[in-house]
């Protein structure tokens, strides 16, 4: 009875801890149908990304299933009431070796899959001489505040001071299969300029200017999230990319132009 | 030589020195149990105040995890407390205030106490075979410095305007000028003040651990004799006092900018709240990165603060329940050091997408994917000490098993993080919250769990009731999965920390099922603590009585009496070999304490 009642514990642990990677795992793969999942990647880099993350998803996730199936097949066996003693052994040098050694190459091939994108995306842009934009002639300047983004772009001239300076609140608008290079502000406190469907993420800091770009692939509306603590309202800093076919960006920018001129001819 | 305190050992005793005690005229109960300096008093005491500031800690999640689920609604009882002038609804800033408070609280207050202030003074001495702490007076201010701390922190909560509102991590400019954030007022001071308390408090008592430990030895107690539980709370110690001042001297620097208008970390030409500090006489030229390299020079070393010792701890668990020595004893060693050393060039990996020049960036993402390396290796030597052993499911040995599981998870999200081009995306989102939830709670806080279970007959002399104790471990395993293992997935999704209403994005919209169903859990969570507390102190005055050495252990505290006496032994110690000298074979029994010479041990 009491040995039964012990087989029966044993069991219950071990689903306890076996219920870990299995649902673990579950969780994963049905995470697309519970609305758990990456949201859709629009930016040139966004593939690569979502690239990088499932090959660290794989090595991670065997590596998970494959240690946790061994600790619990580990406690089912070895929690019998057996009356002979443990194995006596203080260690191998031989597995210490391996699992020092297999781990590092694993590790190490996770770090040099990584600095390619890196580079790319924050150290080295991609730029070809058809580009209309560079760091050094950005597209617009984005200014984070409490509790707001606002974006300016440069008149013919390139300066954002000005009468004839675009600029827009909450609302960005920026063409489609363009680097779209930008300075990024803050006029205060940190904020964190969040567009999850670009993948990428960058802090505004006060006192900065940090450069940043993106290549947007697919036209559309995204949000844009402030993502470092800014303030009591900082849950609510909201604003949206809007990403137009190149004609109606031209056109909406034409347009914003126009109404300053006009606006300006009136007073 | 009044006092029996007045008689043990206030300085550094010569290596090898084992204090006996005989004498024992009483203490008045003011001595005795309030202003101690026993160690093993200290100890029960950091224990006690700790656990009330775990309930504190735990309270204020709930309120998060409330708002969360049901935004903007009333939150029942504790809202009442919380928010009396909405009727219980969160207001904006009171959210900003619970998260920070829920931080702080559960690192400075919480895990950091409980694992060196509680576990370091009560094992340490008892572990190595000494009479006390070096430094026993020290020990006893190192106590008594944290309550200014939490009185402080308490003035932080109920501060004019809302309490502090920056978070545990408080980057500035928003912590530092008081227009940014209207809430925090003298809120965010009083935090300041509280964290450099509770630093002084942890100062001292890193430095009575290392002295202890390096001087206080019994005979035969070399350092790679030691129980892995001293090498954990060692490096711990060491860690603490090489990072803690850069900590405390930030912290000064935040409150100058705060009370002087110092301006170190303000920018100029900055317009908060549509004035510029500069207009109104404030200094200003600073940078607020500069803080951040500052904090998480401290903060990162700390969060392993909050794990090595819970290593060492489950591996002193794991060997006593399965009856088998610790497989790779050294590598263990060896890999608890190189995290606390990698652990030092690792902060930037906070700072990915700080601003901070990238190719540093590059840097960190080196060490810190490589800082994943120590902690593999003592996974699999925890594995290979499980295989073939005897393993007693015991409450101890569950949660000592149940760190094992999380750890493994908790460590393998890192890896992501680490990984710069992926950390762009899921920086501050639900993913880290669930990471650091893994190992922190999941981890360090099943190891108390467990330690508490193991090391409570040497405390108070009783076993904790093992059907409470397994009912408890059941239901915290089954919930926390529950709360944190969902978090990866809404931070994969893109879900922002911090965030008190994320569902008018339209990325968050769908989201929020799914953090009523984290909600839900963590209401049970908080719940099914009842059976721990009601076997806590149920226990510890009618739980069974036992002897000096329950488990059949084989280090050196439980060769005193339980609970031991004041001095600790009452007899004369000599150490003949390591702490993990179980299934000997030819030895009469399956275990060889540490104070037994035996043919059979090398
Ligand atoms: C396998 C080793 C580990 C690696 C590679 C790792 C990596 C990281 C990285 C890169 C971050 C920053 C992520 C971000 O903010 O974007 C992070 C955050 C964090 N980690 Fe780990 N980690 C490891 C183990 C641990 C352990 C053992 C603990 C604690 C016991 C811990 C506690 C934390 C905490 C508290 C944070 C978040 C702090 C905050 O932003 O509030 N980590 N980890
Ligand atoms: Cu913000
Ligand atoms: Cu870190």
């Amino acid at each position: 009875m009491a040995q039964l009642k012990h087989l029966l514990f044993r069991l219950i642990v071990t689903a306890l801890f076996l219920a870990v990677p299995i649902l673990g795992v579950w969780t994963f793969v049905n995470a697309d149908q519970m609305h758990v999942w990456f949201p859709e990647a629009v930016s040139s880099f966004g593939g690569e990304i979502d690239h990088l993350f499932s090959l660290i998803l794989w090595m991670v996730g065997i590596t998970f299933v494959a240690t946790e199936v061994l600790l619990v097949l580990i406690i089912l066996r070895y929690s019998r009431r057996d009356p002979s003693r443990s194995h006596y052994t203080h260690g191998s040098h031989v597995l210490e070796m391996v699992w020092t050694a297999v781990p590092a190459l694993l590790l190490l091939f996770i770090l040099f899959s990584q600095m390619g994108v890196w580079s790319e995306v924050k150290i080295a842009p991609p730029h070809e001489p058809s580009d209309p934009y560079s760091r050094e002639n950005p597209l617009m300047r984005v200014y984070a505040s409490q509790f707001d983004w606002r974006v300016r772009y440069p008149d013919e001239e390139g300066n954002f001071e000005g009468e004839n300076v675009v600029e827009s609140a909450y609302d960005i608008y920026v063409p489609v299969d363009t680097k779209v290079f930008f300075d990024l502000v803050s006029r205060d406190v940190l904020h964190s300029f969040y567009v999850p469907n670009f993948r990428l993420k960058q802090d505004a800091i006060p006192g900065m200017k940090v450069p940043v770009w993106f290549e947007a692939r697919e036209v559309g509306d995204f949000d844009l999230i402030c993502a470092e603590l800014c303030g009591w309202g900082h849950y609510k800093m909201a604003g949206r990319v809007h990403v137009l076919p190149q004609d109606e960006y031209t056109a909406w920018l034409e347009g914003q132009r126009e109404a300053l001129y006009d606006n300006g001819s009136e007073d | 030589m009044t006092t029996a305190a007045g008689t043990r050992p206030l300085g550094i005793d010569p290596p090898g020195t084992v204090h006996v005690s005989h004498d024992h005229h009483e203490l008045g109960f003011l001595r005795k149990y309030i202003f101690s300096v026993d160690h093993k008093v200290i100890g029960i005491q950091f224990l006690f105040t700790g656990l009330v500031m775990l309930l504190w800690g735990g309270l204020m999640a709930m309120a998060i995890r409330w708002q969360l689920a049901f935004p903007w609604t009333q939150m029942p009882i504790l809202g009442k407390v919380l928010f009396p002038e909405t009727g219980g609804v969160t207001t904006p800033e009171g959210y900003t205030m619970l998260f920070t408070m829920h931080g702080t609280l559960m690192i400075f207050f919480v895990i950091i106490p409980l694992l060196t202030g509680t576990f370091g003074n009560y094992l340490i001495p008892l572990m190595i075979g000494a009479p006390d702490m070096a430094f026993p007076r020290l020990n006893m201010l190192g106590y008594w410095f944290w309550w200014p701390g939490i009185l402080c922190i308490i003035m932080a909560m109920g501060a004019e305007g809302g309490g502090p509102a920056a978070g545990w991590t408080a980057y500035p400019p928003l912590s530092t000028i008081e227009a940014a954030a209207p809430g925090s007022m003298s809120g965010q001071t009083w935090w300041l003040l509280a964290v450099t308390f509770v630093g002084v408090s942890s100062m001292m008592g890193a430095v009575n651990y290392v002295t202890t430990i390096v001087k206080m030895r019994a005979p035969g107690m070399t350092l790679f004799r030691m129980p892995l539980s001293i090498w954990g709370l060692l490096i711990a110690a060491l860690l603490q006092l090489f990072a803690l001042p850069v900590l405390t001297a930030a912290g000064f620097m935040q409150l100058f900018d705060r009370v002087f208008d110092a301006g170190l970390f303000t920018p100029t030409d900055v317009v908060i709240n549509n004035t510029n500090p500069e207009t109104m006489g404030q200094a200003a030229g600073g940078s607020p990165l500069l803080w951040q390299h500052l904090f998480w020079f401290y903060s990162h070393p700390a969060v392993y603060i909050m794990v090595v010792p819970a290593m060492g701890f489950v591996s002193d668990i794991i060997a006593t329940h399965a009856r088998k020595p610790i497989f790779g004893y050294k590598p263990m060693v060896y890999s608890m050091s190189s995290i606390a050393g990698l652990g030092f060039i690792v902060w930037g990996h906070h700072m990915f997408t700080s601003g901070m020049n990238p190719n540093v960036g590059l840097v960190f993402m080196s060490a810190t994917i490589m800082i994943a390396l120590p902690s593999a290796i003592k996974v699999f030597n925890w594995l290979g000490t499980l295989f073939r052993s005897r393993i007693e499911l015991n409450s101890a040995m569950l949660f000592a098993l149940a760190f094992v599981s999380m750890f493994i998870i908790g460590g393998l999200s890192g890896i992501w993080m680490a990984a710069t081009p992926v950390d762009m995306y899921i920086h501050d989102t639900y993913i880290i919250v669930a990471h650091f939830h893994y190992v922190v709670f999941a981890g360090s806080v099943m190891a108390i769990f467990g330690s508490l279970h193991h090391w409570f007959p040497k405390m108070f002399g009783r076993l904790m009731n093992e059907t409470l104790g397994k009912i408890h471990f059941f239901g915290t395993f089954i919930f926390l999965n529950g709360i944190f293992y969902m978090m990866h997935q809404l931070g994969l999704a893109g879900l922002m920390r911090r965030t008190a209403d994320p569902y008018a994005y339209e990325t968050y919209a769908a989201l929020q099922p799914m953090n009523q169903f984290i909600s839900i859990c963590a209401f049970c969570l908080l719940g099914w603590q009842v059976f721990f507390v009601f076997n806590f102190f149920h226990s510890m005055f009618f739980g069974k009585r036992v002897g000096r050495n329950p488990w059949k252990s084989c280090s050196l505290e439980w060769q005193a009496p339980s609970p031991p006496g004041h001095g600790n032994f009452d007899h004369q110690l000599e150490v003949h070999h390591g702490p993990y000298e179980y299934a000997v074979p030819g030895a009469a029994e399956d275990y060889v304490p540490q104070t037994q010479p035996s043919p059979q041990v090398g």
